[in-house]
């Protein structure tokens, strides 16, 4: 019992920030699958949806801010897409690729500039940041409701792509996207749904992992950011439960180096494993050829 | 069409990176006092404002910049001086800090100030030693910084001495017989702390456990857990401001019932910002405490509270930092040395530093002839007050 008790807090921690991790590994994994892009500004998208919280807050009540806060953050990847990746889709694969590059460095220099470089602090949420004490073990709530949250999205989003017309025109502009082009997908719309989608689960990640951690800098998505990647490449980059079990195994595993007292090498772990999975599994755990690339 | 377009983008370019020329060197400068005619002497200011230490860097910054405006000009041997600032923005990063310094070089400085953080003064000290400039410490700490670089002066106390009387602290004061101690890995300033506290704490016949978290951590749920089931008495962490309001909330997120010790770096009010109507206790070691010199408080606080700038730069109330009273000094200190030298070139300034002398609102400052460290024996203690968000003043501590 003692042990648990010990110990409980490890886990739980793990668990939560792999919820988190895999809400933002979705977005990578999504987009891989239907652009084969790694759209690397998607981490800071996170971020400046953590912003864009901070600032809103303050003048409008959180039932406002939240919605507005996701509203803008979806908007915001939607005009990431129309800006910086639409008009190179044609152009060779590396193009947008450096393009992603560039949008990710503009807005964690814009966000340097909005915030004058000085860590903000995260709005307390309501009900969601109060402590409660399982088994001994002390932790924020949200902790607990981030891996409930994260199911629950996850296996709407399964289900919107198994069951629904435009889930089905994601299935097939993953697998083909000249041939789904002449069956009449318009495939500019379901490319945007993908990163509506992305966006709407960064913005969600980015409410559950600032409330438990509760600083924004304009560097706060890079961590996060690279970490979900490796997530999703893990778990078969394209395949969304591949890339939600990548995160949580990230998340807990991490914390449980942490709590076996290999604090220096928490990170270095991460990396380490990404190296061996490619080795022993360059598809990663999930990405078979036949599975679904959205 | 298509060429057009590319012409304007490649213009836009142009334009930007000619923009880019002109605005970097110089920031916070009102652009000012009607032109008096005088010659101008170039103090530099070598401050994070971004970054892990970009708060504290602004404010070190504010009291340099209050000490400016209180005394904006300077007589150098017989002839009247304005003073200029030119600041750059190191952003606490090591590998920043070499070419921000060479801008300072490029703009002509006399003397430059800084920096916040001692590893970003320890990356920029050879810049300023091969351009023969001295520099001046204002709160960067660790032995470092001077050792070896006949050029990099300071006036603040040294780690090996604020590490022991945070172990004395906490061993006699706090009657803790086992301390966590957790330090950023790389960084050369909560590396050094933990070092000396760890040598003083053992010394006295206390154990130790010793943790590094990596760069761009947010998560420290587990080295609080680590430190709750070690049974640690008390939890040194003299990190960086930014990482201390994670550490501080995820303290009381799991309840944690053992006080915080940490150095110079969490004196601020983003600590107390922070730390307000929460369960938990902060005590920290500091070079001034507000209230001990009225006059300078109520003289800067007016001055902050002027400038909706200076405002946000001090995170937004009027708290005075220690960091902001050493910036003061430093600027005082500096103009005290071109006196000395009745030369505002950089060689005869250096020349002269070692003999200044000089009472600041910190308490006496003046140069040892070894490394230009400061000849300083004294720390302050501060308890936060986390009902109202202010410092409480405990017995400061003195040592030989």
């Amino acid at each position: 019992m003692e042990f648990i008790q010990n110990n409980l807090t490890y886990i739980l921690s793990g668990i939560s920030v792999g919820g988190q991790y895999a809400l933002i590994a979705i977005g990578y994994t999504m987009v891989y699958g239907i652009l084969r892009l790694i759209n690397f500004a998607h981490g800071d998208v996170f971020m400046i949806a953590g912003l864009m919280m901070v600032y809103l807050s303050t003048w409008v009540p959180l039932y406002i801010s939240i919605p507005l806060v996701i509203i803008l953050t979806v908007l915001l990847g939607f005009l990431i897409e129309r800006v910086a990746y639409k008009p190179l889709r044609s152009a060779p694969r590396m193009s947008i690729m450096i393009s992603a590059i560039g949008v990710s460095y503009l807005l964690q220099n814009c966000a340097l500039y909005f915030t004058g470089g000085l860590a903000k602090i995260y709005p307390q949420l309501p009900w969601l940041s109060n402590t409660v004490t399982i088994w001994g073990a002390t932790t924020k709530i949200v902790t607990l409701v981030t891996p409930i949250i994260t199911i629950v999205l996850v296996v709407l989003l399964v289900l919107l792509i198994k069951y629904t017309k435009v889930g089905m025109a994601m299935r097939a502009v993953s697998r083909d996207f000249e041939t789904s082009q002449l069956m009449g997908i318009k495939i500019n719309t379901v490319i945007s749904v993908t990163f509506v989608i992305g966006s709407f689960l960064a913005a969600g990640g980015s409410l559950l992992y600032f409330t438990n951690y509760a600083s924004v800098t304009p560097t706060s998505g890079a961590m996060p950011g690279l970490k979900c990647f490796v997530a999703a490449v893990f778990g078969g980059i394209g395949s969304i439960p591949g890339a939600v079990i990548g995160a949580f195994i990230i998340g807990i595993c991490e914390n449980i180096i942490k709590g076996l007292g290999w604090t220096t090498f928490s990170d270095a772990f991460t990396f380490a494993l990404l190296i061996i999975i490619l080795l022993v599994k360059p598809t990663g755990l999930f990405g078979e050829k036949s599975t679904d690339k959205v | 069409m298509k060429k057009l377009l590319a012409l304007l983008l490649a213009l836009c370019m142009v334009f930007a990176l000619c923009a880019c020329g002109t605005t970097t060197p110089t920031e916070p400068q009102e652009p000012s006092e009607p032109a008096s005619g005088n010659p101008v002497v170039k103090i530099g200011i070598f401050e994070p404002a971004s970054g892990d230490n970009g708060a504290g860097g602004k404010q070190e910054t504010l009291g340099v910049q209050y000490a400016n405006s209180v005394c904006p000009t300077v007589e150098i041997a017989g002839t009247t001086y304005d003073v200029e600032l030119v600041a750059v923005d190191n952003e606490s990063s090591n590998d920043k800090a070499p070419s921000a310094a060479s801008t300072l070089v490029n703009a002509g400085v006399s003397i430059v100030l800084g920096s916040y953080g001692s590893s970003v003064a320890i990356a920029g000290g050879p810049t300023f030693e091969a351009a023969g400039i001295p520099v001046m410490g204002i709160t960067c700490t660790n032995p470092q910084v001077t050792e070896g670089n006949g050029y990099y002066f300071r006036i603040c106390f040294l780690d090996p001495f604020q590490g022991t009387v945070l172990a004395n602290y906490a061993y006699n004061e706090l009657g803790v017989t086992k301390a966590y101690c957790l330090s950023k890995l790389g960084d050369d300033y909560s590396g050094g702390l933990v070092k000396y506290f760890v040598e003083a704490f053992e010394g006295l016949g206390g154990e130790c456990v010793e943790e590094t978290f990596p760069d761009g951590n947010s998560d420290f749920t587990s080295y609080v857990a680590n430190a709750k089931n070690a049974d640690c008495g008390v939890f040194y962490s003299p990190v960086s401001i930014e990482a201390a309001q994670l550490i501080i909330d995820q303290v009381v997120a799991q309840g944690a019932t053992f006080p915080l010790l940490a150095g110079d770096t969490w004196d601020s009010n983003v600590i107390l910002q922070a730390a307000k109507g929460k369960d938990v206790s902060i005590t920290v070691t500091t070079f001034y405490p507000e209230g001990a010199n009225p006059e300078f408080d109520a003289g800067c606080k007016e001055w902050i509270n002027a400038d909706p700038k200076n405002l946000a730069n001090n995170n937004g109330d009027d708290t005075i930092s220690a960091v902001t009273a050493m910036g003061y000094d430093a600027y005082f200190v500096a103009l005290e040395a071109m006196k000395a030298a009745g030369s505002i070139e950089p060689a005869d300034v250096m020349a002269a530093l070692w003999n200044v002398q000089y009472d600041g609102v910190s308490g006496h400052i003046a140069f040892d002839s070894v490394n230009g460290d400061a000849i300083r024996n004294t720390a302050f203690v501060k308890q936060a007050n986390t009902a109202d968000g202010t410092w409480t003043a405990l017995p400061e501590v003195t040592i030989g």
